[in-house]
């Protein structure tokens, strides 16, 4: 039954960086050449790592199992490349940790093909068989957080899931990577939301896509399947859109509860890129092992959007992208708002990498931070309504029972406080050290 | 910050000339007291931040323009010293540095701060002892003093036209003269997001309608809204006194509290109290429930219902 008109609610607060994606906004994604080397983090999800299978000096074939899932809330990781197994050891994790990966030399004069795999048609499987054959492809969430999508396709027995919402905003400035996933493979994107509602027996699903991509809104109402509901909303452009909380409030116009997840309302929110990666598992065979990058930025030469393998270290990524510009200053892995700065171009891309962006010495003027003077513009940007400031002086004094009260849980580490201080306090900065300090208080104490 | 500085050049412009030199003498005076203060006492560095600055140029604005210098050097002093430093520099502060700093000066010196000079003749003319030596009985000095238009009210019941207050042409302190000035520049400011509009609003909104059911109930008695709106230093202090961030509630809720409890203490002291203006103190004694206001009025936190609001406990 066709929804006779589905309106955009919207949410409060947020605030409204520049976009500055016209310089990978109408490319059209080209695919990398395999660099020499690849190098494979066990940890690329949200959940338990995975667990090794492969030894030094193995050979593995693209898309061999190198380390499989850890449990339920675990991913398996898989071979991108062809070639052999080097090493296995420590090496420098996106997150700012070293973590174990596996380093594979790439086969120069392989043809990168695939081993034949069965694949067995996934109207005939069962729901339940579909969400393993999803855990086994290795499918995460592309949207940055890496949270395996198979977990999401099996939410509590008692919380039925009446909606799908699939998250095309990308909210983040500079990013595109949603935008040409959307643009040129459209069909993949209905196909992964209608294999989606299958698995969760949903009855509907509402494609967000915020109006800045006309042309994203285009291809997916010119292809959009008419024998199920699916619904194109266009959004306004503000930030952060894109965040889960946010779309749910503004496509159904309903707070998911402090502390609850999404399928509480009956939702399910998955980025089009990941509904996409689902419909490619099935059509291919083939599990996750690359993914659609945009590197960007003022400090790259040529600014693209690429297939990258997973593993394919920074250096030789930007060495695609014609290298660094001379006053190049600062490489974040995803995007300005949200994304990590990085020390080290030997680390690798991972399944939750969005994009690359390079800032120059124009851009990242360090400057020092002044005290709060209180103006309240943090409060007034804040899309979950806490009270930063209030925060950030309980941050300071690391009265971290006072911060749980206030709900800094529900702080999503947007950055929009920090984004609009005044003063220019790093609000968002202190919130994460924060939280990290609070969760290893509870693991500490456990 | 030094957006507001700038803004106030008109409005120094404005009492130059109606009270001439003097009035940049006493406006040197507060700043200097104030800025070297600041940059002997302050943590290093923030005097580039202007907001030493401000304050000095707001306390000089209240003052009348016959005062010593040294009195003025004085109040910028205590108001940065005791109203901003021993709170722990900027952000700290509970109470408005400027207005401590007059209330200090009040306390102190009440002949001194009550003297108004009339609009002289003679431009050039010192409009009272500005280079007294400190700490002397200032000399009695042919200036010509004139009772405000808020003390012509109070003490002798006789009224002032609206246009005079509102260009200014009044005896008075130096911030209070030109209302017109002072309104374009809150306008300003309040467009480029550098203050917050709802306490100037919520301020002269509950002035306004306060006085028209005073006025309406007795109107011999009490004088009209636009009177009160225009006299005194209520536009100086809602514009730039009430709307200072660190001092003012943080949520919009509770700024609209506090303009209106500024607005309503302003009225009651300026008819039932004391003094003629009352715009000062009612903005001191709203500072200090600064804390408890935003403490009630925190947002209720998304996805939580609005019993559960946020408990602050800073």
């Amino acid at each position: 039954m066709p929804i006779l008109s589905l309106r955009s609610f919207g949410f409060r607060h947020g605030v409204h960086p520049p976009e500055l994606k016209s310089a990978t906004a109408q490319l059209p994604i080209r695919r990398m050449p395999y660099p020499s080397e690849v190098v494979i983090p066990l940890r690329q999800h949200a959940g338990k790592p995975a667990k090794l299978v492969v030894c030094e000096g193995d050979n593995v074939v693209r898309g061999d199992l190198i380390a499989k899932a850890d449990g339920f809330v675990s991913a398996p990781v898989h071979a991108s490349t062809s070639g052999r197994v080097v090493e296995i050891g420590l090496w420098p994790h996106p997150d700012g940790s070293m973590d174990t990966a596996v380093r594979i030399a790439v086969d120069r004069f392989s043809p990168q093909v695939t081993r034949p795999r069965i694949v067995p048609r996934w109207e005939t499987l069962t729901p339940d068989e579909i969400v393993h054959a999803v855990q086994d492809g290795g499918v995460v969430g592309l949207g940055g957080a890496a949270f395996p999508t198979h977990v999401k396709l099996a939410p509590p027995k008692d919380a039925a899931i009446a909606t799908i919402i699939l998250n095309g905003a990308e909210c983040e400035p500079y990013l595109t990577t949603d935008h040409r996933i959307m643009v040129e493979f459209p069909e993949r994107v209905h196909l992964g939301a209608r294999i989606m509602m299958r698995t969760l027996g949903a009855k509907r699903v509402v494609i967000g896509v915020e109006k800045n991509k006309p042309d994203a809104i285009a291809a997916l109402e010119r292809t959009r399947p008419t024998d199920i509901e699916i619904t194109i909303l266009p959004l306004t452009v503000k930030y952060p859109q894109g965040a889960e909380k946010m779309l749910i409030k503004t496509v159904l116009g309903r707070e998911v509860p402090s502390g609850k997840l999404p399928a509480s309302l009956g939702v399910v929110v998955q980025n089009v890129g990941s509904a996409a990666s689902i419909a490619e598992i099935f059509d291919t065979g083939m599990p996750l092992l690359e993914r659609i990058v945009t590197v960007t930025g003022p400090g790259v030469r040529r600014p693209s959007n690429l297939i990258v393998p997973v593993g394919t270290k920074l250096r030789d990524l930007l060495a695609m992208c014609g290298g660094l510009t001379d006053d190049a200053e600062e490489i974040i892995f995803g995007g300005p708002m949200m994304g990590m700065a990085q020390a080290n171009l030997d680390v690798p891309v991972v399944k939750g990498t969005t994009g690359v962006v390079v800032l120059t010495a124009a851009q990242t003027n360090p400057t020092t931070s002044y005290p709060c003077i209180r103006c309240g513009s943090c409060i007034e940007a804040c899309p979950v309504f806490l009270n930063p400031s209030m925060l950030a002086d309980l941050a300071r004094k690391r009265r971290y029972e006072e911060m749980e009260v206030m709900h800094v849980q529900d702080c999503m580490l947007c950055g929009s406080c920090s984004y609009v201080c005044p003063s220019k306090i790093p609000l968002a900065q202190m919130f994460q050290a924060s939280k990290t300090a609070i969760r290893k208080r509870k693991v500490g104490a456990a | 910050m030094w957006n507001v500085v700038g803004s106030l050049v008109p409005v120094l412009v404005a009492a130059t000339y109606f009270f001439g030199p003097s009035a940049l003498l006493v406006v040197a005076a507060a700043v200097a007291g104030a800025m070297l203060t600041e940059r002997a006492f302050g943590t290093g560095g923030t005097l580039a931040d202007g907001s030493a600055a401000i304050t000095g140029l707001l306390l000089g604005l209240t003052l009348p323009a016959g005062i010593p210098m040294w009195m003025a050097a004085l109040g910028g002093f205590f108001g940065i010293a005791v109203g901003k430093v021993m709170f722990g520099g900027l952000g700290y502060n509970v109470f408005n540095p400027a207005l401590l700093g007059r209330a200090f000066i009040q306390a102190a010196f009440p002949v001194a701060i009550t003297t108004w000079p009339a609009l002289s003749g003679n431009w050039w003319s010192l409009r009272g002892d500005n280079f007294a030596w400190p700490f002397m009985h200032p000399r009695t000095v042919d200036a010509v003093t004139a009772a405000t238009p808020l003390g012509l009210m109070k003490f002798e019941g006789k009224d002032t036209a609206v246009r005079d207050l509102f260009l200014g042409s009044t005896g008075g302190s130096l911030g209070e003269t030109a209302a017109v000035v002072i309104l374009l520049a809150g306008t300003y400011l309040a467009i480029r997001g550098f203050l917050n509009w709802r306490q100037p609003a919520s301020m002269l909104l509950t002035i306004a309608v306060l006085s028209m059911i005073f006025h309406g109930a007795d109107a011999v008695r009490y004088p009209t809204p636009m009177f009160e709106l225009f006299s005194g230093g209520l536009m100086l202090g809602a514009v730039y006194m009430a709307t200072d961030p660190v001092t003012s509630p943080m949520t919009n809720v509770g700024r609209w509290i506090f303009g209106a409890g500024a607005g309503g203490l302003a009225l009651i002291i300026r008819i039932w109290g004391g003094l003629p203006e009352g715009v000062m103190y009612a903005i001191l004694l709203m500072n200090s429930l600064t804390p408890f206001i935003n403490r009630a009025t925190q947002p209720r936190v998304f996805g939580t219902s609005l019993a559960a609001r946020g408990g602050a406990s800073a």
